[in-house]
């Protein structure tokens, strides 16, 4: 975190993005998220516009998509707001990316449950793989980054990977998604344990289990 | 109106305060770093927490709580001390402890308030943050590991400025403060934020490292930059100024000063007149205050005198000028250096009537020829709240950016007597319509037109003066009250071919069309009436003299002087009392005071320190009207006067800011 900044306003940056314009297809989304918000509030449509732009930046160039700084000016040119007002949205939140990514972007939740439930392992098959915090593998693929809690505690350990939560990871599952992944093929999102679905109890319920079947009545019980 | 307890003493506070406000009227002091009674609330800082039942049973920020009815506050209980010095001992986990070295030193919030409220120690042993500094222009020095985010300096560029320069990006402990790209600060209040700064992260760049506030001797004066008439106090140390900063006063300048007025005092050593000069066979040469009065005394000018006075001298300078030119037997007195000739015969149409703070409550708001950001930049702050309470503002002139949303009625001074329908329905319906009529304006004839407005939408109605006009020079108001006005301006002047012109500073005059003229200048930079003088007598700047000051709004106003005029320079009416000595004949007056005596005698206005009563507006002369494209009498906001063009800071600002220049810094 403390190492994130806005890429550099360099020449050939704004050469690249400085001509940056809704597609015909975000155009009407965009159009779409500015009408949520009451007329003169249109700055409100930040957050939105920001994660539709950081996505057609990611389409263009084929990866999860970041913010380059003439897009954001697009943004705020678009919103009729202050730049600033815009990058202080953007460097805020770690959603989006201010510097360039690979394909995938493999966000390791590193905080306590993740960790009590073996994220250094993850953390560790992934330096297998090559890749680094921070930084983009050569063939473009994966991005890795160690993040804070993303609520799936649950079914700790877990990675998000662009728009997809993959959970309950050993070294070798994490493998195989990646695998999955940079092979072109979607691997199945969520729980990655065998026969779980989603974040129910695994071998069912240790506690209040008389509710399973029915709507028991436990407080003549306390 | 609820009624509180604070520390158990019951008060009555205003409806709509808040607890800190509530503390603050029963004489409590509450320890703030983000609160600031003119920006919006923040409640970041955590450190005015104080004990508040009925409610959680914690302590609660202060600053951002509404007091309500039967509220018992506790400042003084052992939960307050233990929770400030918490969050004390939080905000110095990250804070340097570089005070030796800090700019802020001594006069620094947080060192007052750790000394106050903080622990005794700390007991924090780990690694601090370090940020990089932040470029922020040629004005603001950062050192942002000092900073402590208490965001005051973004809430003022967006809330104040209006101009959205300043940010705070990224989050938690990462958060950092700077402007976008790095860019400099450019707008004309920006230097505002070193004051606001509650510790050392924002500086004063030109400042840095030259004193400590303990060695510093402060007088109080008022700006001569613009016409306003900020209040400032002088810091100074043996016989030179170092630094202004404003004072408060909620009818002039509220507490902000414009960087203009805050950064032209290191001009205040350079190309200093510290000794008379003659002019020899075309040349200036250096001569002794002996030398030049018996060179004068020879001159016979008889009654063909002329006095021009020049846009930063006081009223006393001016009064003791007139005296010297009536003893000789002229009346050819006049201020308006760049050849404006309005009529003058009523001040009351030539004052900002409504007055600074009034104007905030104005609903219709017409700017007629003026660039209110370069001439007056602090009123543009009133505007902005005006606007914010639903104001709608007009322009005339050439376009620029308000920061408040205004509509542009087109550039030539005529638009006035044509409005459009929807623009005149607006200030026929307005409940208290203005008008601000600048130089631009006036130098097309705007005045006759701005009356002719005036009386179409009753301006100047029970209760409420719309009536304005802005001027730039710090003289002015004082001038015209003491007569400093010819009927033709300048060229009634130039028209009688005065053997002798007497140059009070005046430095914006065309002095080409004197060349018959024998030219006394009593000033005190080597600017443009110096170039053209035949005998240059050395006076003292605002700084170095007492003087009585008029604003726009016709708010008379005394400086103090803070420091000695340099090498043989003297004080201007010393200068003139010679000079009557010279001419052989008496002004009636042998000291300041005398002098001072003499001209409240002549205009009683000037003894009260109070705004001045011109009475009503005259009526609009029949078929005079305004034409003409308006041109903004300021090209560079920076160099505006004599002083500021021998600031090194102001040229610099001038060059990066206006004109775009990227200096180097050097290597530090």
């Amino acid at each position: 975190m403390a190492d994130r900044h806005p890429e550099p306003v360099t020449p050939e940056l704004v050469a690249r993005w400085g001509s940056f314009a809704w597609t015909a297809e975000n155009a009407e989304k965009a159009k779409e998220i500015v009408a949520r918000y009451p007329a003169g509030r249109q700055r409100s449509a930040v957050m939105p516009l920001l994660d539709l732009a950081q996505r057609q930046v990611g389409a263009e160039e084929n990866t999860q998509g970041w913010l380059p700084m003439p897009v954001m000016e697009y943004v705020a040119r678009y919103l009729d707001m202050p730049i600033i007002r815009v990058l202080e949205v953007a460097t805020f939140y770690t959603m989006y990316n201010i510097q360039p990514v690979g394909r995938f972007h493999v966000q390791v939740c590193g905080t306590t449950p993740c960790m009590l439930r073996g994220s250094d392992d993850i953390l560790s098959a992934c330096y297998a793989r090559g890749l680094k915090k921070g930084h983009t593998t050569k063939d473009g693929l994966f991005t890795l980054t160690e993040v804070e809690c993303m609520g799936n505690c649950s079914s700790a350990p877990m990675v998000q990977i662009n728009d997809d939560n993959y959970e309950d990871l050993t070294a070798d599952r994490l493998n195989f998604v990646l695998d999955e992944l940079a092979a072109g093929r979607q691997p199945k999102a969520g729980t990655q344990e065998p026969g779980r679905h989603t974040v129910e109890p695994v071998g069912g319920p240790t506690s209040l289990t008389a509710m399973v079947t029915e709507n028991h009545d436990y407080r003549g019980e306390w | 109106m609820p009624k509180v307890k604070v520390d158990g003493v019951e008060i009555e506070v205003p409806a709509g305060a808040t607890v800190l406000q509530a503390c603050e009227l029963a004489g409590k002091e509450i320890p703030r770093f983000c609160y600031h009674e003119r920006l919006s609330i923040a409640g970041n800082c955590r450190m005015c927490l104080v004990e508040v039942k009925p409610g959680p049973p914690k302590p609660q920020a202060s600053c951002a709580l509404p007091a309500n009815e039967g509220q018992e506050i506790r400042t003084d209980s052992e939960m307050v001390k233990k929770a400030r010095e918490g969050v004390m001992e939080f905000l110095l986990i990250n804070h340097p402890l570089d005070c030796p070295i800090c700019d802020q030193g001594g006069e620094c919030d947080l060192q007052d308030q750790s000394m106050a409220y903080g622990r005794g120690g700390s007991r924090y042993h780990e690694a601090k943050r370090a940020v990089t500094e932040k470029n922020m222009g040629p004005l603001i020095k950062t050192v942002m590991t000092r900073c402590i985010h208490c965001t005051r300096c973004v809430r003022f560029s967006e809330e104040i400025a209006g101009v959205d320069e300043i940010g705070a990006l990224y989050r938690g402990e990462s958060t950092q403060i700077t402007t976008y790209l790095e860019q400099a600060a450019k707008h004309e209040l920006s230097a505002n934020v070193i004051d606001l700064c509650p510790v050392g992260a924002l500086t004063s760049r030109p400042y840095a490292f030259e004193a400590r506030p303990w060695e510093l001797k402060k007088t109080l004066s008022i700006d001569v930059s613009d016409a306003l008439g900020a209040n400032t106090r002088i810091d100074s140390r043996g016989r030179e100024v170092l630094r202004v900063v404003p004072r408060t006063n909620d009818d002039v300048n509220e507490e902000w000063l414009a960087d203009r007025a805050r950064f032209l005092v290191d001009g205040l050593v350079h190309r200093r007149l510290d000794r008379p000069w003659l002019r020899h066979e075309g040349k200036l040469q250096a001569a002794s205050w002996g030398e030049v009065l018996s060179a004068l005394a020879k001159i016979n000018p008889g009654s063909s005198v002329a006095v021009i006075a020049g846009d930063l001298v006081d009223c006393e300078t001016m009064f003791a000028a007139k005296k010297l030119a009536s003893a000789l037997g002229s009346g050819l007195l006049e201020g308006r250096q760049t050849g404006l000739a309005y009529d003058t015969s009523n001040l009351a149409a030539v004052a900002f009537n409504t007055t600074l703070a009034g104007i905030e409550e104005a609903d219709a708001v017409l700017i007629y020829g003026s660039q209110i950001r370069d001439e007056a930049p602090l009123l543009n702050v009133r505007l902005r709240k005006a606007v914010k309470r639903g104001a709608k503002v007009f322009i005339i002139g050439p376009s620029w950016d308000p920061t408040y949303a205004a509509t542009h009625l087109g550039d030539d001074a005529s638009v006035i007597d044509n409005l459009p329908e929807d623009v005149a329905a607006v200030f026929a319906a307005a409940a208290k319509p203005a008008i601000i009529i600048g130089g631009g304006a006036l130098a097309k004839g705007g005045l006759a037109s701005g009356l002719a407005f005036s009386a179409r939408f009753n301006l100047v109605r029970e209760g409420w003066s719309g009536f304005n006009v802005l001027h730039f020079a710090a003289a002015r108001m004082g001038g015209l009250m003491l007569g400093y006005a010819q009927k033709g301006g300048i060229g009634d002047i130039v028209a009688a071919q005065p053997k002798v012109v007497i140059s009070l500073g005046a430095d914006e005059v065309d002095w080409t069309k004197f060349a018959n003229s024998m030219i006394v200048h009593i000033g005190h930079h080597g600017d443009k009436a110096a170039h053209a003088a035949d005998v240059i007598l050395p006076g003292a700047a605002f700084t170095e003299k007492d003087g009585t000051y008029v604003n726009t709004e016709g708010r008379v106003q005394y400086a103090e002087k803070a420091v000695f005029a340099p090498g043989e320079a003297r004080e201007d009416w010393s200068i003139l009392r010679a000079l009557a000595d010279a001419f052989g004949v008496s002004v009636g007056f042998d000291s300041f005071e005398e002098l001072r005596a003499a001209m409240v005698a002549e205009v009683p206005a000037l003894g009260v320190e109070a705004l001045a009563h011109y009475g009503d507006l005259p009526a609009a002369p029949e078929g005079q009207r305004a034409s003409g494209v308006i041109a903004y009498p300021v090209k560079d906001r920076f160099l505006t006067n004599a002083i500021g063009r021998a600031s090194p800071t102001l040229q610099r600002c001038s060059a990066e800011l206006i004109h775009g220049e990227i200096q180097a810094e050097a290597a530090e």
